[in-house]
């Protein structure tokens, strides 16, 4: 996974500006900002509010609506893994429970040496190959406990 | 040279076809063999994933499930000339699975290159649309209407009586817009149609947009789709480099442009409303009908907003015309369904057939019954919003009216399979915390129903006045079911009332399993 970039204001305003001549500016924004910082920093709600000329209040609504847009940084690696019911239908509820309970966190929550997030999604579209995930973007399919543990080593190292 | 195929699908990244290739590579360096890699969509076997194929003099022979490890016995046995190997299964459309399908809107998914324009038009590609433009935006939407086309996202909506409206509504700008928000757990078609065959999307769109004079199209992806969107948005590069999208397409002096907008993981930004506040840059809030979308939509313009594959459906209703296309069916569910079938099946994948096959053919027959050799006990249909069917019920035929009558729905054409060892109190409880979490909080029904009721299944489970409870799960469902603004809300109730009507049993308190 890229190494997002520190906070910067400046950049965060370069970042707001390529996107304001969109219908609906919104959504691009702040896909673009988590993309390049790896959440959404709160000091960036007015800098949009201030272009997209809403209140600081509507920002915010739309940031804490949306699932995807983290509040803080996540791990250097993200481990996504799939809740929906096909996935369930294979095993992934407790193959999730084994998962986090070996990493000793809570869904959304980060190891402590800071290396990996692990978040629930709700469907990949890898139905027909469950259990499945995306590390990193990644995806994996026919999952097992073994295999998860193989993954993660190659991401991140034993 | 020998062209391999092997396909880029995520479905068949996902269980390595991307180190698959790279072996075959290799492999063929070192023997010193010339071949070229083609990557493709996926056929929709996904048990055979990765699931390569090779031209040969015969026509395209496959091979599957291939792993890395098999790559140089592959090669020992001559796989590029379709040599004789345990994992051939010769020519992919005589394999059973495919033989029994007719694939009109999956017609190219698998084999084409998806990003070849070359190859798109070798298969039917533009067709549609330049008969679309021949005949001119009045006979495009009578032509949708008369195939008998309906919403393929769920709702089942006649596509060309919301043309219809939208081209009959005066306004300054009108736009299409495209839900490829595929939320629901088991169902992969319009991610396959993004990765495997995305220009019949953009073709799709355009058709629309000529027919109800609109001028720009929006195409709303789930963010959990991230190698649909990349594609998808390569080829809308592609389409207007060569003309298909623009101010004046292939010559015609009809405008339409295109553009892709990624979603940020609400389940109910698939409601098409919602969909168009969250493109409006909104939060993802329900709105109140009326205003209909085709009369107020996208930025209060008149839009049409489909599903992905009744817009991929359009080309090949224009080509070859409506009768063509209203001559697969079953009652008022004209054409074909992409079916898709997950979860605990053993052949699992994408099946698409006219409406009228029943759930038992689809899960026994065709699905060849669980992956895990358990008996199949329980089936859901239409995503987490669908009601789970038992085995009493496999007689159900596959359409609208069918599924309906006996309180399910088809919705997008998910069926997720599960064996005997499923707990449905638990999936029911599971389907209001699903709800809970995917709210968008402004009907009260939905926003408070949800969380009471994953309460009240959990009493039921404690053991506390689980008579009472059930009596009041029951009630709180009726509340959601016709209280609720949405779907979302209204039909949370389908999959924990089925649970409870046939699976009661499931339903028992376990404070004594839970104190041992």
């Amino acid at each position: 996974m890229p190494e997002a970039s520190a906070w910067n204001a400046e950049r965060a305003r370069e970042i707001i500006a390529e996107y304001t001549g969109l219908e609906g500016p919104m959504l691009p924004i702040l896909h673009a900002l988590q993309e390049e910082f790896g959440y959404i920093n709160k000091d960036a709600v007015p800098l949009i509010a201030d272009v997209l000329n809403l209140t600081r209040a509507e920002v915010h609504g739309v940031v804490t609506f949306y699932h995807d847009f983290r509040h803080e940084p996540c791990g250097h690696h993200l481990l996504q893994l799939c809740r929906g019911e096909a996935c369930q239908s294979v095993g992934s509820e407790g193959l999730a429970a084994t998962v986090l309970g070996k990493l000793g966190v809570g869904w959304r929550g980060t190891t402590a040496d800071g290396e990996l997030t692990v978040e629930p999604v709700y469907c990949l579209g890898l139905c027909a190959t469950s259990p499945s995930a995306l590390l990193d973007g990644e995806p994996l399919g026919r999952l097992d406990a073994g295999k998860i543990t193989e993954a993660l080593e190659e991401a991140c190292g034993p | 040279m020998t062209r391999v195929f092997v396909p880029k699908d995520v479905a068949a990244l996902a269980v390595g076809a991307n180190k698959v290739a790279a072996k075959i590579a290799a492999e063929a360096r070192a023997r010193g063999l010339s071949i070229e890699i083609v990557r493709t969509g996926s056929r929709g076997l996904f048990f055979l994933e990765p699931l390569i194929e090779v031209e040969t003099a015969q026509g395209r022979i496959g091979y599957g499930p291939v792993s890395p490890a098999d790559v140089a016995s592959l090669f020992d046995s001559d796989f590029v000339t379709g040599g004789a190997h345990a994992l051939r299964i010769g020519k992919p459309e005589d394999h059973p699975f495919l033989a029994s399908q007719t694939r009109l809107t999956f017609a190219r998914c698998g084999i084409i290159d998806p990003l070849s324009l070359a190859d798109y038009e070798a298969h039917d590609g533009w067709k549609g649309l330049k008969r679309a433009i021949a005949i001119g935006p009045q006979a495009i939407v009578a032509e949708v209407t008369k195939s008998g086309l309906r919403g393929r996202g769920g709702a089942g909506f006649p596509t060309g009586i919301k043309w219809k409206t939208v081209a009959d509504t005066q306004a300054d700008r009108k736009y299409v817009v495209c839900n490829f928000d595929e939320g629901d757990s088991g169902t992969f078609a319009d991610r396959m149609i993004g990765e495997g065959d995305p220009f019949a999307l953009i073709e799709g769109m355009t058709i629309c947009g000529i027919g109800v004079g609109a001028t720009k199209g929006y195409v709303y992806c789930r963010s959990e789709y991230p190698h649909a969107g990349k594609t998808f948005s390569e080829a809308i590069r592609i389409a207007r480099e060569a003309g298909f999208l623009g101010p004046n397409i292939l010559g015609s002096g009809y405008a339409f442009e295109l553009e892709l907008r990624m979603g940020a993981g609400a389940y109910v930004c698939g409601e098409e409303t919602a969909l168009l506040d969250s493109l409006e840059g909104k939060r993802g809030i329900v709105r109140a009908k009326p205003p209909l979308p085709a009369h107020k939509g996208l930025f209060a313009k008149p839009t049409v907003i489909n599903n992905v594959l009744s817009l991929v459906a359009v080309p090949t209703v224009l080509d070859r015309g409506a009768d063509f296309y209203a001559g697969f069916g079953f009652g008022r569910s004209r054409g074909t369904m992409p079916i898709q079938i997950a979860g605990n099946v053993r052949y699992g994948g994408l099946y698409e057939t006219a409406f009228g096959l029943t759930l038992g053919e689809i899960v026994d027959t065709v699905g060849g019954g669980t992956l895990s050799g358990r008996p199949v006990r329980s089936v859901q249909c239409g995503g987490p919003l669908g009601a789970y069917f038992p085995r009493a019920l496999f007689d159900t035929p596959f359409d609208y009216e069918a599924f309906a009558a006996r309180d399910g729905l088809i919705g997008h054409g998910g069926i997720v399979v599960f064996d005997d060892t499923v707990d449905m109190a638990q999936m029911a409880r599971f389907a209001m915390e699903f709800c809970a979490i995917e709210s968008c909080g402004k009907c009260t029904p939905c926003r408070i129903g949800s969380t009471r009721g994953v309460e009240v299944i959990d009493r039921v489970l404690a053991g506390v006045k689980p008579a009472e409870n059930m009596a009041l799960l029951e009630d709180l469902c009726n509340t959601m079911k016709f209280g609720s603004l949405c779907a979302l809300g209204g039909f949370a109730p389908y999959p924990v009332m089925s649970a409870v009507r046939h699976f009661r049993e499931d339903f028992t308190p376990r404070v004594l399993a839970a104190a041992e």
